[in-house]
């Protein structure tokens, strides 16, 4: 008995100042959507955690996340336990948790909170933070056009919203620049990761002929196909380059660490203000990766554009572009509002689908 | 290869880890044990699959170490739920959810790797004939398992002595105690040869549907090859035309998307699932067959009065 009681106390008293020495450490907490072993989305925001861990130290700043919550009721629990167990700012990385993070936030005065690819902010403690992946979809798009010999890309989709929308409208703008007759078949998968799924959405579409696939879902199983079926495909959210070397002509990687590290840092010197933020491949939040497997006139025409579109020099949705059944969208040289970007629901002209409502 | 040749073999290629896991299930439920876990033994063999693949660089030696891991795993629920005698559908559900999450922990090292893919097989001549050459003569080796194993259970199910013995155990696990049959042992059977098809259909994912490892990588299809067996009234040829009138028109509404018909892709998107419970529950509509197929102690707990 004596014994127990001396080891309680003794595990209390390193408790305390394990808690003690907790206190000294900022607390970085991060929820996630899916499993951080997607090797897309979640995986990518996981990779940019480790990074801002490693560059502010380990002994400066503690991290805690929770994979696969469920978006909606759910989430406010999870952000709730998080803002309870010492959390000094909070990052939700998925749409769904908007309004979860804005009611706990509420609660919560002196947690910071950041939500991802939302856009409300009812509290002064609430920033978020969006990139503009269409910028390397645009990209994608001339490489698409330049490469396909028949002319026709195929696009695997997950679900119509307007993040979703926004990037196939901006590659067959970027495509269109290259070839005006350019046509692009879209696939929706209905689902944000099913590997097999997405397999056979490739494979059926490279059976009806098309010789590019591109992908807004986060497997690496269409890449897998196209390197069997020997066209080209672009990855997404990582580089998926191991997984088709003969294949993969670029990726849009999610670079989220620079980020995370400047909020971080922020909450450290009492900096932190609220935000919202929508960088693009100017900020850093969206780089391509390597381009391979490409003439040398293609890879200078893609990073051509590229350079244009991160100096600012040039806007992916400029006019004149129409909408998909021909009306004016917008005039000649006039730049499409966020506003509208961030709520789009319709495709631009030589989309071959109909966009689901 | 003809478009028509293509298509099929991706049907192909989708219904077999759908008719595996099925099957295993099948034989499970026919002894009177519902195992809810298929979709964790399924996941647990993915990444044993991929793993053991991925280290050795033998597929076979992932297919085979996926077989015994699924065993072993449903050994577990063997154990809880015929030893321990707990209740099957809250026993089954764990097993999916610590199937999913020990395969994420085990699996961490292995994401972003791809995989070793299981050759198809090629026979001279025979491969190389018109539509049906690269169909019949020319799959993975793990598609044609998949169809002798539906002949082979559908045998052993109606034409053998053992076959008899373990539906009897499935109907009226008293009246087959009162005769002496050893109930349990043939639970304890029946359960791990489902874990052991179910553990093959996982590795069928990680080496030749899509040779990779990714957490989750069966996305639900372990639920699917559970609702097949019920639809198909747990008669083997049924559950295998259940497995690929489902990956029919998953494959087809994909091609109807990719042609451009104006049908709403969430609909298409729904009309596998449709599509295949209406034609079971049609063929399947004989009320007193049904019955007499339906294993009448299934999910009943046993235990032996001395």
């Amino acid at each position: 008995m004596k014994k127990t009681i001396l080891a309680l106390a003794a595990a209390t008293a390193l408790m305390s100042v394990g808690t003690a020495m907790a206190q000294e450490k900022t607390k970085a907490c991060f929820i996630y959507v899916g499993p951080i072993g997607d090797f897309g989305w979640s995986y990518q925001h996981h990779q940019g955690v480790l990074e801002m861990q490693k560059e502010i130290g380990e002994d400066k700043v503690e991290i805690a996340y929770l994979e696969s919550v469920p978006e909606g009721a759910d989430a406010e629990r999870a952000i709730e336990r998080f803002a309870r167990s010492g959390c000094d700012i909070v990052f939700t990385t998925s749409f769904g948790y908007m309004d979860a993070t804005n009611k706990v936030a509420g609660r919560f005065p002196d947690v910071k909170f950041e939500h991802a690819t939302g856009y409300k902010r009812e509290h002064p403690n609430v920033s978020t933070y969006n990139s503009k992946f269409h910028e390397g979809r645009y990209v994608q798009g001339v490489i698409a056009a330049s490469m396909s010999e028949v002319g026709t890309a195929g696009y695997i989709a997950s679900f119509p919203i307007p993040e979703v929308v926004m990037g196939i409208d901006a590659f067959v703008l970027g495509a269109q620049s290259v070839n005006p007759d350019f046509k692009v078949k879209v696939v929706w998968a209905n689902t944000w990761f099913d590997p097999g799924k997405e397999a056979d959405a490739a494979k059926a579409l490279i059976d009806q002929g098309v010789d590019i696939i591109t992908q807004h879902t986060d497997s690496t199983a269409p890449m897998q196909v196209a390197a069997e079926r020997g066209i080209k495909a672009f990855g997404q959210a990582s580089d998926m380059i191991e997984f088709g070397p003969e294949t993969q002509l670029t990726s849009i990687v999610d670079d989220w660490g620079p980020y995370y590290i400047e909020r971080v840092k922020a909450v450290m010197d009492g900096t932190w203000e609220q935000i919202d933020v929508w960088g693009g491949m100017g900020a850093g939040h969206v780089v391509m990766a390597p381009y391979a497997n490409m003439p040398d006139d293609v890879k200078k025409l893609a990073e051509e554009t590229e350079a244009k579109i991160a100096s600012g020099e040039f806007d992916p949705f400029t006019g004149p572009i129409n909408k998909q059944d021909g009306s004016v969208w917008l005039k000649e040289g006039e730049v499409a509002e966020e506003g509208v970007l961030l709520g789009l629901n319709f495709y631009v002209e030589g989309v071959d689908d109909q966009l689901p409502q | 290869m003809g478009m028509v040749e293509a298509i099929l073999l991706t049907i192909a290629t989708a219904a077999t880890p759908l008719l595996l896991a099925a099957i295993g299930e099948l034989v499970s439920e026919r002894s009177g044990v519902l195992n809810l876990g298929v979709e964790g033994m399924m996941v647990m063999g993915a990444v044993t699959g991929f793993a053991v693949a991925y280290t050795t660089g033998s597929p076979w030696l992932g297919a085979v170490a996926a077989i015994v891991v699924g065993a072993l795993f449903s050994l577990l629920f063997g154990f809880l739920t015929l030893t321990l005698v707990t209740n099957q559908v809250a026993t089954g559900l764990a097993l999916t959810l610590l199937g999913l999450g020990l395969s994420g922990m085990i699996g961490e090292r292995f994401i972003g790797l791809p995989g070793v893919k299981m050759e198809t097989i090629s026979i001279p001549f025979l491969s190389d004939l018109p539509l049906v050459g690269r169909l019949v003569f020319g799959q993975d080796p793990i598609f044609y398992i998949s169809i002798a194993l539906t002949a082979a259970v559908t045998w052993f199910l109606f034409r053998s002595r053992a076959g008899l013995t373990m539906r009897a155990v499935g109907d009226s696990h008293d009246s087959a105690h009162a005769l002496g049959i050893k109930v349990i042992a043939i639970r304890y059977l029946a359960v791990m040869f489902g874990g052991a098809c179910a553990g093959l259909a996982g590795a069928y994912l990680s080496l030749v549907y899509t040779p990779q490892w990714v957490e989750n990588m069966t996305a639900g299809r372990g639920w699917i090859a559970l609702a097949l067996v019920v639809f198909a009234s747990w008669r083997p040829w049924r559950v295998l035309a259940g497995a690929y009138l489902f990956g029919a028109v998953s494959i087809g509404q994909l091609h109807a998307q990719a042609l451009g018909i104006g049908i709403p892709s969430q609909f298409l998107s729904a009309l596998p699932y449709l599509a295949t419970i209406v034609v079971l529950v049609l063929i399947s509509r004989n009320r007193r067959l049904t019955m007499m197929n339906t294993p009448a102690s299934l999910g009943r707990p046993f235990v032996p009065d001395r």
